[in-house]
């Protein structure tokens, strides 16, 4: 790929924000910083639709707006569809005359929740018909913009106010679904994850997502103080804990071939990243177990399939 | 010229988006709606359209895509009928409150359970207060016209607003009769190319949908419904061209032989003919009876209705809908209220019937006749009766 971004500077990182300053975003929100460094990637050229949540509200509080490029945002789960009348409008407009032809890239913003629980429908069947567009998933793991309600995204163990940690219950009591493999699974030309901890692996992403003709799919881990209680100024390291001890591995799926992006010869022990954040802390040396067993399983998977079908 | 051709009203709202040069169409099938689709689908197959067809997998998705391909500017039409309407619930208040000129087709269908595909207003009516402009046919020949027209409104610089165009399901959408179709430049002589002025462009960064706090919502919704109640001139405005261009001219509410008529029926979408038939017969018989047909559903026309029955002595209103623990049917309840305060006003008799495509023939609106005549002079305990079904029904008392 051609104008990689391999280090901060002038000319080589747009000083331009697209996502301007006063928006509402918390204290050392991971997921702003994910967001400002992917507007850049993208550059000017884009439709951006944004599903609610976190996003949407810290963004666009009428009278005003914080979004220096075309934005639009109408519901929670159907932004995959409204992306696809985007894409299918532009495209129809350039060819019958009406508009002249050039590149825009069709963006649809998206959180955990908006994908991967109440948007998978629209998702799938953007992905299915062939769109060309670029879907960007910040995972900050709940619904932290209605106050940290679980989500199918949300990790073993975790507490949350409508999974809480009790007597009778450890908190979220099932493993977190796997959106980038259901991304995977529908053939589309793109899947990479990715983390704001890892800015040029984020920023080239997803600026490779945009140029891939055809859907894409990156799935940004975002990581939340609020949600996850821990200090405002960690954010930076618990995503990159999240990589190190391969509970969030960084890696793409370039037309079914897969890349590790980290690849670390010995993962950190999952202890390092759990003991930090509140929504842990209940967690017993047996549960660490379990979950570190489990995040070896799971890496060990990814592993095999990138020996398998190396890029 | 002109042609006269024989054509469901399905293929007719087809032919007409045709007709209109339509940019996108987003659609998901649903009985009895899908030869709308089908036929659009082919259109664009063949080469005949030129427009991208969406085949979204549900109908949220197919008006959200709507959504995003007005939000660029594209001329964009869907179609739906029943659960596929209440599926799309959310977004068709999204697409008005957004002032997104979407039109869409209702085929319209009862809601389950038990479920049913066959025809009423219950669809139609669950939609009432989503602030689009809505118009009922009927026949095949107002299912194209209607269609037509509903670009023009929706898309004017006044207006820009979605239009929902009502016909029933099978008994217009999947019945042949004769429509005549214009010539092309006559259509595009009526609907101008569609410039949208608000649309998204990298050169010109613009924020649709941002959220309304407090401070700004109840701005917001005012504002929407003083243009939506103001689109009513347009309405009629357009009505007029139309019928200057085609030679056919509508009204917002229709008169069939009311002149001097002291009892008047009222009807909404296809039943209107049967309904004509029966006024027919009972005219004959020297009684003094004519037919209301209501056409524009939202706005509401009041003045046009308070003029055209303030002569009666009673106005005896059909539904095809139950307001379920309300004050009657929807349209009746509709109709009471807008008369209320009038100094001088028929007694409003209220019958429903017609349900989950159980039929009305002629022989049942003369029974409707001769019942609410007798109800107007006698009295009911009941708010409204039921026309047609076994068994006798009491206790709908308000």
């Amino acid at each position: 790929m051609e104008g990689q971004f391999i280090k901060f500077g002038k000319n080589l990182v747009t000083t331009d924000e697209f996502v301007a300053e006063g928006h509402s975003f918390c204290v050392g929100c991971g997921e702003a910083l994910a967001l400002r460094l992917a507007c850049k990637a993208l550059g000017k050229d884009v439709i951006i639709a944004n599903a609610t949540g976190c996003i949407e509200i810290c963004t666009s509080p009428l009278p005003v707006t914080s979004w220096r490029v075309p934005w639009i945002h109408t519901l929670f789960e159907n932004t995959a569809a409204t992306v696809s009348g985007i894409e299918a409008g532009l495209k129809i407009l350039m060819k019958k005359g009406k508009m002249p032809e050039r590149d825009i890239k069709c963006v649809a913003v998206a959180g955990d929740g908006g994908t991967s629980d109440i948007g998978i429908q629209a998702l799938s069947g953007a992905f299915e018909r062939n769109h060309d567009f670029l879907y960007l998933c910040f995972d900050n793991e709940a619904y932290m913009n209605t106050g940290i309600q679980r989500s199918s995204a949300t990790p073993y163990g975790a507490s949350t106010t409508t999974a809480p940690a009790g007597k009778f219950s450890i908190g979220q009591t099932t493993w977190k679904k796997n959106m980038p493999e259901i991304a995977v699974a529908h053939n589309i030309p793109y899947v990479a994850t990715a983390c704001p901890s890892y800015p040029f692996d984020l920023m080239n992403k997803v600026k490779k997502g945009g140029e891939v003709k055809g859907p894409a799919y990156v799935h940004i881990f975002s990581p939340c103080p609020t949600g996850w209680r821990y200090a405002t100024d960690l954010a930076i390291e618990i995503g990159r804990l999240a990589v190190e001890t391969g509970i969030f591995p960084l890696y793409e799926v370039e037309n079914g071939r897969y890349k590790l992006n980290v690849d670390r010869p010995k993962l950190k022990p999952v202890e390092e990243y759990l003991k930090p954040q509140g929504r842990f802390r209940h967690l017993l040396e047996g549960d660490i177990e379990k979950i570190q067993e489990h995040v070896n399983e799971e890496y060990a998977k990814l592993k095999a399939k990138v020996a398998c079908f190396a890029a | 010229m002109s042609k006269r051709v024989g054509l469901e009203a399905s293929f007719a709202a087809a032919e007409a988006a045709r007709m209109a040069d339509v940019d996108v169409i987003a659609a998901y099938p649903i009985t009895p709606q899908t030869h709308i689709p089908e036929r659009l689908a082919e259109m664009v197959a063949d080469g005949e359209l030129n427009a991208a067809y969406i085949p979204v997998e549900s109908e949220h998705s197919a008006l959200s895509a709507c959504l995003g391909a007005a939000a660029v500017g594209a001329r964009t039409f869907t179609a739906t009928a029943g659960q596929g309407l209440e599926l799309m619930h959310e977004v068709v208040y999204i697409a008005s409150s957004m002032r997104y000129p979407i039109v869409m087709t209702v085929c319209n269908r009862a809601l389950s359970a038990p479920l049913s595909v066959w025809g009423d207003h219950s669809d139609a009516m669950a939609v009432r207060d989503t602030g689009w402009i809505q118009v009922f046919c009927q026949n095949n020949q107002e299912a194209f016209d209607m269609t037509l027209w509903a670009f023009r409104v929706g898309e004017d610089s006044r207006v820009l607003l979605p239009v929902m165009v009502h016909f029933d399901g099978f008994h217009l959408s999947h019945v042949t009769e004769p429509v005549i179709l214009p010539e092309q430049k006559e259509v595009d002589r009526f609907l101008p190319r569609f410039q949208y002025p608000f649309a998204l462009d990298p050169d010109k960064p613009m924020t649709h949908g941002a959220f309304g706090p407090p401070e700004i919502y109840s701005e917001a919704k005012i504002a929407q419904e003083v243009a939506f109640r103001k689109s009513k001139d347009v309405i009629i405005q357009e009505f007029k061209e139309f019928g200057d261009i085609f030679g056919r001219y509508y009204h917002l509410v229709e008169s069939y032989r009311t002149e001097g008529a002291k009892m008047l029926l009222l009807t909404m979408g296809s039943f209107s003919e049967t309904a004509k038939i029966a006024i027919d017969t009972k005219k004959n018989k020297g009684e003094s009876i004519g037919l209301i047909s209501l056409r524009l559903w939202r706005p509401f026309p009041f003045e046009e209705l308070r003029q055209a029955v303030k002569n009666a002595e009673t106005l005896i209103v059909f539904d095809r809908c139950i307001s379920f623990g309300g004050p009657g049917g929807p349209v009746s309840s509709e109709i009471r209220s807008a008369l209320y305060n009038e100094k001088e006003r028929p007694k409003v008799v209220s019958f429903i019937g017609g349900l989950g495509g159980r039929d009305m023939a002629v022989k049942d609106f003369e029974y409707v006749i001769d019942r609410g005549r007798e109800i107007a002079e006698k009295g009911s305990k009941e708010l409204f009766e039921i026309v047609g079904v076994r068994g006798k029904v009491t206790g709908i008392r308000g």
